[in-house]
């Protein structure tokens, strides 16, 4: 009888510390770094597309050298981060990835506007198919932030709120940086173009 | 001046509320067919024509493509729609992902092709932007939406049969209560005695009850059904001789009685997702 009362015990010990948390922060963890290599990987997509986008435009509106040393410049950038999995737990790393992707967001959206002033490059299949692709790669940016928001937030949720704050200072469990409103503001905001009197 | 104060918050919050109400999100609606027109283009045939189609290339090839059309996806953009729809939806097979939707936006006047992660290889972005431009568009322009979507999703099929996927399987049979009562007996009877043992003889008891009714429900029983099980398991537990394996006759006969079946989901023809993952991939397009 006592060693099943040991046995008992041992158990609610058990259940007590997941009642604390600590299982729900080791699942909400690598569900957040889960969604964070999505977005990672989404940008990287994105960022593989871009030489050859450069070049298709390049052929057909080459004087439009600003926009495209703009999106070469923010590409290269955008290239040379080292991203590691410690970005996650570094805001202020984190804010410097944002805004790299933010601006090569902009300069290809602005690539794209100019675009449309060329109705050859327009008509060109090539140039339909990276199109295209870029569509759906900003798409499925899209929605990977969107997923990694949820989970972070989730997360952070789960940190912060009691008791699973105790058992998340306890095991050194801090929040996360998310995707901040500012950023998305600047990311989503529309390029200005000058369209017609320019020519 | 402090009434002018609060009227001016009452008219803020007001106001605030107005703005909320009007940028509602358009609902996804409720999946039950393959074939979801709630702009009434399609006639009764049409819809059954198409339905039929698809429902050859799930038990073909096991893939859920559907297709949905709705007025407007205002204020959303179509794409941001969709995928909220897939999500809710979960078109295609759980490890395969293998769903697609077809949106249409009848008043905006555009459409998308939503690919699961799982056929982005076997339909990539440019794939599904040509079905779009050259299949289906212009079609579309011609006023002829019933022959877009059919000339759309015969070019799907053809993509999605060219992918090596799955086999689908026939679907799971039920398990019945019948075959696992004798399982169920022996183990609701250890268990009582082991409760029992432990918690004394009504909170014992009670556990056990409790126990085989979760366990009853779980095996998919209909909530009434499965409580019922577990009252009489609790009684039956009850009943057992105070010091335990005395009562054991009594048990497996009034056990027998229990309800046999419940009310598990009827094998209607309701079409429902099955669990498929969308990572945004697919185009968009306008006609």
């Amino acid at each position: 009888m006592k060693s099943l009362i040991s046995k008992l015990a041992i158990v609610a010990l058990l259940l007590t510390l997941s009642g604390c948390g600590y299982n729900t922060f080791q699942s909400l963890d690598e569900e957040s770094k889960a969604a964070w290599s999505e977005v990672l990987n989404q940008y990287q997509r994105r960022a593989d597309l871009v030489p050859n986008l450069v070049e298709t435009v390049k052929g057909y509106a080459e004087h439009e050298k600003e926009v495209l040393t703009e999106v070469a410049e923010a590409r290269s950038k955008v290239g040379s981060m080292q991203v590691t999995p410690e970005v996650l737990n570094d805001p202020e790393a984190f804010a410097k990835f944002q805004a790299a992707q933010g601006q090569l967001t902009s300069a290809l959206s602005r690539l794209m506007a100019v675009a449309e002033n060329y109705p050859n490059l327009k008509a060109d299949q090539g140039f339909r198919d990276l199109q295209a692709q870029l569509e759906g790669t900003e798409n499925r940016v899209t929605v990977a932030r969107n997923r990694y928001i949820e989970t972070v937030k989730e997360y952070n949720t789960a940190v912060r709120s009691f008791p699973n704050n105790l058992t998340a200072i306890v095991f050194g469990y801090k929040t996360k940086p998310n995707f901040s409103v500012e950023n998305e503001k600047a990311i989503s905001v529309a390029p200005k173009v000058e369209f017609g009197d320019k020519k | 001046m402090s009434y002018l104060k609060a009227g001016f918050l009452a008219l803020c919050l007001t106001m605030l509320l107005a703005s909320r109400m009007t940028f509602a999100l358009v609902e996804v609606p409720e999946l039950r067919a393959r074939v979801t027109d709630l702009t009434g283009t399609l006639t009764a045939p049409q819809q059954a024509s198409l339905e039929a189609k698809l429902k050859v290339l799930e038990d073909k090839k096991g893939s859920q493509v559907a297709i949905l059309i709705l007025p407007s996806t205002q204020p959303e953009d179509i794409a941001q729609y969709s995928i909220r729809a897939v999500e809710k939806w979960q078109l295609g097979r759980e490890k395969p992902d293998d769903g697609v939707l077809l949106l249409v936006a009848k008043n905006d006047r555009k459409l998308r092709i939503e690919v699961g992660r799982g056929l982005e290889g076997a339909i990539p972005d440019i794939y599904a932007k040509r079905i779009i431009s050259d299949v289906i568009s212009p079609r579309f322009k011609g006023g002829d939406f019933f022959s877009g979507l059919d000339a759309g999703i015969d070019s799907l099929s053809k993509l999605i049969e060219g992918e090596a996927l799955p086999i689908p399987e026939p679907q799971k049979e039920n398990i019945s209560i019948d075959q696992l009562l004798p399982m169920l007996l022996f183990g609701g009877l250890v268990s009582g005695l082991v409760l029992r043992g432990m918690f004394g003889t009504f909170v014992g008891s009670a556990l056990n009850g409790g126990l085989v009714g979760i366990i009853v429900y779980w095996l998919g029983t209909a909530l009434f059904g499965a409580s019922i099980i577990g009252f009489i398991a609790f009684f039956i537990t009850m009943m057992l001789g105070s010091r335990g394996i005395n009562g054991y006759s009594g048990y497996p006969g009034s056990y027998g009685g229990g309800p046999g079946s419940g009310g598990w989901s009827g094998s209607g023809d309701v079409f429902s997702g099955g669990g498929g993952d969308f990572g945004g991939g697919g185009a968009s397009g306008d006609w």
